[in-house]
């Protein structure tokens, strides 16, 4: 399958008879076997909840939405260029927007998720324009000078907690949206039941976000805002509208990466600013995962991820000495290793599941 | 006398913020690199001086000293060993790199010193005061703080306009291929320039640990406030830097003073005001 049609006649009077002809190919036989057995994958793990255990399904959200948060940061950073810290601030806006609709609005809390989304998009397009003035670096500071802005604001608000937070009641969550279906299907407690309604979002959201990120990128505007990247004036000069597209992009990373934060709150159902904000929960660990896995690469997130759940396992215990230990780590595959653990495999054995470059190459 | 007592205090806070960010400025002036553990290095700084004084025994200006030195050869040879693989057209590099060490400094200072709050010991300077004028006097360390920022500032100056060394390191900020052309060691100026900005926060950490308590997590918020005043100041200029850092510290005074929960927010939303009505600062440099 290729996206691009684009066919060029190898030479002009090579048309008439039946010639070789230039195609731009992204897609290869691996990519189609590792599709079919993606498709398998999500549907195994989407039937996960009637056999397996309650530590797994808990396990298995953090992995989702790591994962998520990862591909999101991957697409702003890694193709965009838009290197942010800041991206807490979405998560943030996204968990205190599902509170506010849940206490004050007396929503239904699943109704409530793409509004969660949909507040944060909001905000990023009000700050975008304002951020965009810091060049390049200086974005990273000012995006995390804007987290920390809406932090402080979120510790205002006293009737969703002020500085030290709040919890919602299991009661106000027990009608929830699906709850009651899903504690008939697989006959659990309103609790075990909420993990797995929590579980199958965060499974459509990074299933989602993966599939819309892999899309984005090979299409046309993929190419537009890698080209943006590289060279702001030389895009433009051949017609990519560079800034229009990096403000779209930061909108919906906002808007998807707000969806999350409500997800995961949902399931915590417990918030405070410092959580809610907190730049190493949902952003270092989020850039330690895609530079582990690779930069710029829709497998890499998924590699980072799962080698990440694996640290925690072994040395979540140790707490700071756990994040001395990703750090470094991620300081030396910068150094060494600068396109990740996927990167480096794939360029080794030529392997890509999920190609994203565009080959030129005969057809026929 | 209140709003009164208000200005004074911010600008005198504001010199803390200037020191802050005169080594954060100095490194993205010459090389073009912002390092996101500026403000874990000016913890590390503080902490390295307070094992001086606990540890060896010494007095607080022999420590300062001691990590001044320590300091400035270990930003030689973080330039030298780790930042210089990374530094190149691609931004994103040296932001991860620089992100990380910034986790690894501040979890690491939580592994040896713990999170308790700490503070360097200055005696009777910690609290005694000079009255400037009748009824007006103001805390002799604070004072120390802002007039240390002004000297910091004209001895930098001093060293950019007067001397070889500033020289190159002008000619590498504005070609380094040329500079290198002219016999110009650029690595070696790179080096020197890490190594200066890391000496320079030593002093903003000796100047800030007198004044308040600090622990392992406060170091991104140093950060954060050396580059709102950087960017408030406007780009390219070290004494628009120190003016940024008052222009912060009055915003913090005047927010603190209307609601003290509102003190460090009213500095951001300064900042997000400066970005939107004047983007290239209050006193930016002539020529870009």
């Amino acid at each position: 399958m290729s996206v691009e049609s684009i066919r060029i006649p190898a030479r002009q009077e090579e048309r008439a008879v039946d010639a070789p002809v230039w195609q731009v190919r992204v897609g290869t036989r691996l990519s189609r076997v590792a599709a079919v057995a993606g498709i398998a994958l999500v549907v195994v793990l989407a039937a996960l909840p009637a056999f397996a255990s309650r530590n797994l399904i808990q396990d298995l959200i953090f992995v989702f939405t790591m994962l998520t948060l990862a591909q999101l940061w991957n697409v702003l950073a890694g193709w965009g260029g838009l290197v942010s810290v800041g991206q807490q601030a979405f998560v943030g806006l996204g968990a205190y927007a599902l509170f506010a609709a849940i206490v004050m609005a007396g929503l239904d809390p699943v109704a409530a998720i793409p509004l969660a989304g949909l507040f944060a998009a909001l905000v990023a397009a009000v700050l975008g324009p304002l951020l965009f003035r810091l060049e390049g670096p200086y974005f990273a500071i000012g995006s995390w000078v804007a987290a920390e802005a809406l932090r402080l604001i979120c510790a205002q608000f006293k009737s969703l907690g002020g500085g030290t937070g709040m919890s919602i009641s299991p009661s106000e969550l027990s009608q929830m949206f699906g709850l009651k279906a899903v504690q008939a299907l697989l006959g659990l407690r309103p609790a075990a039941a909420r993990d797995v309604l929590v579980y199958w979002l965060a499974l459509l959201l990074a299933v989602l976000v993966t599939l819309g990120i892999y899309a984005f990128i090979r299409s046309r505007h993929g190419l537009a805002l890698a080209a943006s990247r590289d060279n702001a004036a030389a895009a433009r000069s051949v017609g990519v509208r560079t800034a229009r597209i990096r403000h779209l992009l930061w909108i919906a990373v906002a808007f998807a990466t707000g969806m999350v934060g409500a997800v995961v709150y949902l399931q915590k159902a417990r918030i405070s600013p410092d959580a809610a904000f907190s730049v190493t929960d949902w952003t270092a660990y989020v850039i330690f995962i895609v530079v582990i896995g690779g930069v710029r690469t829709i497998e890499g997130p998924m590699v980072g991820v799962l080698l990440l759940w694996g640290l925690v396992t072994y040395l979540a215990q140790y707490g700071s000495l756990y994040l001395v230990v990703l750090g470094t780590l991620a300081i030396l595959i910068m150094l060494f290793m600068p396109r990740g653990v996927w990167g480096a495999a794939a360029r080794r054995w030529q392997v890509q599941l999920f190609p994203t470059q565009r080959w030129l190459g005969r057809s026929r | 006398m209140s709003g009164f007592d208000t200005i004074i205090e911010g600008v005198l806070l504001g010199g803390v913020y200037a020191l802050f960010a005169l080594g954060l400025s100095l490194i993205f002036g010459i090389m073009r690199l912002v390092n996101l553990a500026h403000g874990d290095l000016i913890l590390l700084a503080a902490y390295l001086v307070l094992s001086a004084t606990t540890a060896l025994g010494l007095p607080l200006a022999a420590a300062a000293l001691l990590v001044v030195v320590t300091m400035f050869v270990l930003g030689f040879v973080l330039q030298r060993l780790v930042l210089e693989r990374v530094l190149g057209d691609d931004i994103l590099p040296p932001l991860l790199v620089t992100f990380g060490m910034s986790i690894v400094i501040q979890n690491g200072l939580l592994l040896g010193y713990g999170a308790d709050s700490r503070r360097l010991q200055a005696g009777a300077f910690e609290s005694s005061s000079v009255t400037l004028a009748p009824g007006l006097s103001v805390g002799l360390a604070p004072l120390t703080a802002l007039v240390t920022a002004i000297a910091a500032v004209a001895l930098l100056q001093l060293i950019f306009y007067r001397t070889s060394l500033g020289r190159a390191f002008r000619a590498t900020a504005d070609n380094p291929a040329i500079a290198q052309l002219m016999g110009v060691n650029e690595r070696n100026v790179y080096a020197i320039a890490v190594g200066l900005s890391l000496a320079v926060s030593v002093i903003a950490a000796v100047v800030f640990g007198i004044r308040a308590s600090f622990d392992p997590s406060i170091g991104p918020a140093r950060l954060l406030y050396a580059f709102e005043a950087v960017i408030i100041g406007g780009l390219g200029s070290l004494w628009g830097t120190l003016a940024g850092g008052i222009v912060l510290g009055l915003a913090q005074a005047i927010g603190g003073r209307i609601n003290p929960e509102w003190q460090i927010l009213a500095g951001h939303l300064a900042f997000l005001a400066v970005l939107m009505v004047r983007p290239r600062g209050l006193f930016p440099a002539r020529r870009t």
